[in-house]
């Protein structure tokens, strides 16, 4: 993998120790380059990168409000566009909640509308910014702040929405899912993302130390964790064909990654079983 | 004062920030295990360490990722 002698996302951050989401966002923006503009929906990475006056972006950056990232990133390369500057890469980032909840509408918008431009959702898989609360990527079985395990809960009681394939379904010319531990498979992701001309999406897994409770030198290897044991799988749909690009040597079960998280730590066999045969299917689904 | 529209014209000024004071461990890395697999820069969540794979503890936050990623064991976490 190329490395830069600049990095677009400079230190003095306000991230966690162990952080995930920079991790990616300095991937995705050394992948592009300097002459890229970055829209960014409220979330851990707007918080962290730009406490006002300071910002971490080498790029032009805009933060917009959590449901309209979609639509301010149409607008700005509506008006790259006009002035003739089809050179421009034009990222929006935003976190989970800011993509499969609140910003689902105008990123809709802007994949129907077909706009040339990338989106790459950071998925953490709740709202870890204020306080972990559930996403609608929260999976099942998680515990968070609003889906408390207890006597009379087991934690998130349904399952994560499919936020790559409600993207596909817009019929855009590109659709993938990524993981923070696969930074090359990450980086060619997003070139090619960026090279097709049209809208495109990137679902990125991204483990968070404070809302999922493992050790900050961790990251990496519960990114890892997930995609080996299937269930985060890496695959792309390039103009509506399909691909699987990472298949783990041997799928390993589960519970060696539900096992290495608090949020899953209270988890019973019944509730295990029950995440292995959705993971079982799933993988089935995509033919891993 | 604050800019109209909160306007920051200074790109990369979180430098000002000096997040090295966060940590309680520091990463050292040995350049003789070190076999340029560069997994430590691709990994560091703050652009701390650079292409010679020198660290920069002014910013590190001593989260460790370089150590548990290091497959020589190049990099080692020493209490500051």
């Amino acid at each position: 993998m190329d490395i830069p002698d600049k990095n677009l996302l400079s230190p003095g951050h306000r991230g966690c120790a162990g952080c995930g989401a920079s991790i990616a966002v300095k991937l995705a923006l050394n992948a592009l380059g300097e002459n890229t503009v970055a829209i960014s929906a409220t979330g851990c990475l707007e918080v962290m990168t730009t406490p006002y006056p300071e910002t971490a972006w080498e790029v032009p950056f805009i933060h917009v409000a959590f449901e309209n990232s979609g639509a301010v990133a149409s607008g700005v390369e509506a008006a790259l566009r006009i002035q003739g500057k089809n050179d421009v890469n034009v990222v929006a980032f935003g976190g989970d909640g800011g993509t499969v909840d609140i910003g689902l509408q105008s990123l809709s918008g802007a994949m129907e509308r077909g706009h040339n431009l990338t989106y790459i959702c950071y998925d953490n898989e709740a709202y870890m910014n204020t306080g972990i609360q559930r996403s609608g990527a929260t999976p099942f079985g998680a515990t968070t702040t609003t889906s408390p395990q207890g006597i009379n809960s087991f934690g998130e009681d349904k399952p994560k929405k499919d936020m790559p394939m409600i993207m596909a379904a817009h019929g855009i010319p590109y659709v993938a899912t990524a993981s923070v531990a696969y930074p090359e498979d990450f980086v060619n992701k997003v070139k090619k993302a960026a090279s097709i001309n049209g809208a495109s999406y990137i679902h990125l897994q991204q483990p968070c130390t404070t809302g999922w409770g493992f050790d900050a030198s961790r990251t990496i290897e519960m990114g890892r964790l997930a995609v080996e044991t299937g269930s985060w799988i890496l695959y792309e749909i390039e103009n509506g064909k399909f691909n699987i690009t990472f298949t783990p040597e041997e799928r390993k079960p589960v519970i060696k990654y539900l096992s290495q998280q608090k949020r899953f730590r209270h988890l019973q066999e019944e509730e295990i079983t029950k995440i292995q045969k959705y993971v079982d299917a799933q993988c089935e689904e995509l033919g891993l | 004062m604050v800019t109209v529209g909160c306007v920051i014209k200074t790109p990369g000024s979180s430098k000002r920030n000096k997040t090295g004071s966060w940590r309680t461990f520091k990463p050292v890395l040995d350049k003789e295990k070190c076999i340029d697999c560069n997994n430590c820069i691709i990994f560091c969540p703050d652009s701390s360490v650079n292409k010679q794979h020198e660290i920069d503890y002014d910013y590190c936050k001593g989260c460790g990722i370089c150590a548990h990623e290091c497959p020589s064991d190049a990099i080692e976490m020493v209490k500051e």
